[in-house]
């Protein structure tokens, strides 16, 4: 009896073929004929190339040493980043005064790592903001305390890059939101001139913009008044970003249908408060995704920089690069920093997939 | 705004609204205050501007461009040299610009495409692969990626004496990518024109077949039938002419390579980089595209007993491409404006001819407007094809 309960037992198993690791195996790997062929391509082009690759980065490679050791070694030269770190964060500050970018930049990320749960929202956090905002500002110019003053072109580096990317999004996005309402208008003036804004900045690369910054704005302004270049950047990095998000905004007010607007109308709000109330919370919401591509890309993009020679976090690596010392380590120092982009983009767009799952109302 | 009560004047005249609660008013002086503000703004900067010039003593307008450049461009096109004039430096520019973007996109579309489609497929390691290619790439910007390539090319790469020969007539070394290409014959000019008469009678015969299915319902194998001309008359052509199969070898010459093509390192990194960055993109908006087919779709088409590649060529593709082709074409065109990036590493596009052009000539204003000018037409044509397009494809609702 219990014999043949057993041999039961055993033929209602699943085959051994279709669980566990060969299960998983079977189902992901070598479902069909080409799926195989396919797999096996796959594990041979692996094969070759990663060993090599982690030879080069892990075995063969040297981390401390100094910049001579570099040049009688196969593999990677990680040493150029210990040795340069300082510079390639915080360029051109002075020396000695590195903790207070330091703690500019940790003071930032803490924020808005706080910043992240939407019960914080609150005024108070917005308060915190302003006060942060304002330390950040003494911390990195100095003046009192007993901290030396550190002008503006001396800021360099990662806070740079930081800066210039964080003001590029605060300040585009309500910026951004405006042209939209704009262009979407009654009023044909106001709605020609966002459309011609909106679709020239559009029109036109990121580097015209900035070349219009540094060398054709000076031209703008009366004798004897000079703008700084990096705010003169900054500047042309907002404009360029509020262009696009202003696109993406007029997605979103495009998709409100029009009961939405009559509804208000027939409550009795005004238009002010139409739009702040009833349209603009949920055309926001549902353009999150690619309003973050666009916030993504104004990160990248501060990289441009570079060409009209402000000293972001790239252009200081290359500048280490040029010195003759480290010639041939470009690989490395460029690996290393297309890391810390990464880590930054990437937490970026893992939170955007986060909040438009927490804003999802639909059931 | 406005929203303070005004006092109330006695009530005596009920009728007349104020000016600032009516409507139609209230909008014609908010718009002639931007208007004004804009323009004043505008009249500001030109003035200040004028000043500025005057006392630089920089003369405005673009009879610069018929002087002489006096600058070398490494690679070009079209015949130009020193001597040649700014305007014949900026053209080159302007080729050379849309040399990267027309190889460049046909590259992204196609690698794009294959991500894309890899992303979604059923093999785990593949689509994991895929996966992994798009977050690297979408997550580092471009210009990084650039000096990357540019660096590979420099520093890893040895020099033309040592070159890398992964197989025969290829060589890789820090001067680019060299390559044999077939010796210029008769018979190669006679393919090329073939090719493209067999394209043409492929589009007739679309249209015949259409209009056949349309009249008595049968349909006709068009895609075989092009493919197999294409790849047969030229075939053909080449035999009738002897088989000529001599190749233009690269061989080094002191210190560099002579014959066969060669593609230089900034070229290279350039298009490397682009179409690494944009494909990222473009496979996001394929699969997004190809999610975008109801699974009921496919059902109903398989229900009426199409065949899979008919399912593929009436049900799937009309309907993703019209989600596909829009974003497509705008990362088209941010490829086209990226490759303005060139500067940074060295290729003369027409934002590095132009800039070289504003250090000589001190003409920033009218560099800058060019520039602005040149991308703002790409951009513009861009999107006449796009309104033809989606005027094409528009659902017809009821």
């Amino acid at each position: 009896m219990t014999e043949l309960a057993a041999v039961r037992r055993e033929q209602l198993k699943p085959p051994v073929v279709d669980i566990g690791v060969i299960g998983w195996l079977h189902k992901n790997l070598f479902n069909t004929w080409y799926n195989s062929i396919l797999t096996v391509c796959m594990v041979v082009v692996l094969g070759l190339l990663l060993p090599p690759l982690f030879k080069w980065a892990f075995v063969d490679s040297v981390w401390y040493s100094s910049a001579e050791a570099c040049h009688d070694i196969d593999g990677a030269c990680w040493s150029v980043i210990p040795h340069n770190i300082r510079f390639i964060i915080f360029g051109f500050f002075p020396e000695g005064q590195e903790w207070r970018p330091a703690l500019a930049m940790f003071l930032l990320l803490a924020l808005v790592v706080y910043s992240r749960k939407r019960s914080r929202w609150q005024s108070s956090l917005g308060c915190l903001w302003a006060v942060s905002l304002t330390v950040m500002g003494v911390l990195m110019y100095g003046g009192i305390f007993g901290m030396p003053v550190v002008e503006t072109s001396q800021w360099s580096g990662l806070p740079l890059t930081l800066m210039l990317s964080f003001f590029g999004m605060v300040a585009a996005y309500p910026l951004g939101i405006m042209l939209a309402i704009g262009r979407r208008s009654r009023l044909p003036a106001i709605k020609s001139l966002c459309i011609v804004y909106i679709e020239m900045i559009r029109g036109v690369p990121l580097i015209s913009l900035l070349f219009m910054s540094s060398i054709m704005f000076p031209l703008f302004l009366p004798e004897g008044i000079s703008i700084n270049k990096v705010l003169r950047a900054q500047v042309a990095i907002i404009l360029f970003t509020a262009a696009y998000i202003a696109e993406v905004v007029r997605g979103g007010l495009q998709a409100m249908p029009r009961g939405q607007y009559e509804a208000a109308e027939s409550l009795g709000l005004t238009y002010n408060q139409t739009l702040r109330l009833i349209i603009l919370p949920q055309a926001l919401k549902i353009v999150i995704p690619p309003t973050v591509g666009i916030l993504l890309s104004a990160f990248k993009d501060t990289s441009l920089v570079v060409i009209i020679a402000l000293y972001d976090v790239l252009k200081t690596t290359k500048v280490t690069l040029s010195n003759p010392k480290w010639t041939g380590c470009s690989t490395e120092a460029y690996i290393f920093l297309a890391l810390l982009y990464f880590v930054f983009c990437y937490a970026m767009s893992s939170y955007s997939r986060r909040l438009e799952k927490e804003l999802d109302t639909s059931y | 705004m406005k929203s303070k009560n005004p006092p109330a004047s006695a009530g005596s005249q009920a009728s007349a609204i104020p000016f600032w609660r009516d409507a139609g008013k209230r909008a014609f002086i908010f718009q002639l205050a931007a208007l004004f503000t804009v323009g004043g703004l505008g009249y500001y900067l030109f003035s200040n501007t004028q000043a500025n010039l005057a006392r630089q003593s920089i003369a405005t307008g673009f009879d610069f461009l018929n002087k002489e450049a006096s600058f070398e461009i490494a690679e070009s096109l079209i015949g130009y040299s020193a001597a040649d004039t700014y305007a014949r430096a900026l053209l080159v520019g302007v080729l050379n610009t849309l040399k990267v973007a027309f190889i460049g996109i046909i590259l992204t579309t196609i690698l794009g495409t294959v991500i894309g489609v890899s992303r979604l497929s059923s093999n785990w390691l593949v689509s994991r692969l895929s996966a992994l290619f798009i977050e690297v790439m979408q997550n580092i910007p471009v210009l990084l990626q650039l000096f990357f390539w540019y660096a590979i090319f420099y520093e890893a790469f040895p020099a033309p004496q040592q070159a890398l020969n992964p197989i025969k007539g290829v060589f890789l070394c820090n001067r680019g990518l060299i390559f044999a290409i077939p010796e210029a014959h008769n018979a190669h000019t006679v393919m090329g024109w073939i090719l493209i008469a067999v394209l043409v009678g492929g589009w007739f015969l679309n249209r015949w077949a259409r209009r056949r299915q349309e009249a008595i319902g049968e349909s006709f194998p068009v895609l075989r039938v092009t493919l197999f001309m294409a790849l047969l008359l030229p075939l053909l052509a080449w035999v009738a002419y002897g088989t000529p199969t001599a190749m233009n070898m690269p061989e080094l010459r002191g210190f560099n390579f002579s014959g066969g093509l060669s593609v230089s390192p900034e070229f290279s990194a350039l298009l490397l980089g682009l179409v690494l960055y944009t494909s990222a993109f473009v496979a996001e908006i394929v699969r997004a595209g190809i999610q975008s087919i109801g699974r009921g779709q496919i059902e109903a088409a398989m229900a009426l007993g199409l065949r899979p590649g008919q399912i593929l060529q009436l049900v799937i593709l009309p309907q993703s491409l019209r989600v596909i082709i829009p974003p497509l074409t705008s990362q088209m065109l941010n490829l086209t404006k990226n490759s303005s990036l060139a500067v940074a590493i060295g290729y003369t596009d027409f934002v590095a001819v132009t800039n070289t052009t504003i250090n000589q000539t001190g003409q920033a204003i009218e560099g800058v407007a060019m520039i602005m000018a040149v991308y703002l037409l790409f951009s513009l044509s861009t999107s006449v094809f796009m309104n033809w397009y989606n005027k094409r494809m528009a659902l017809v609702e009821r």
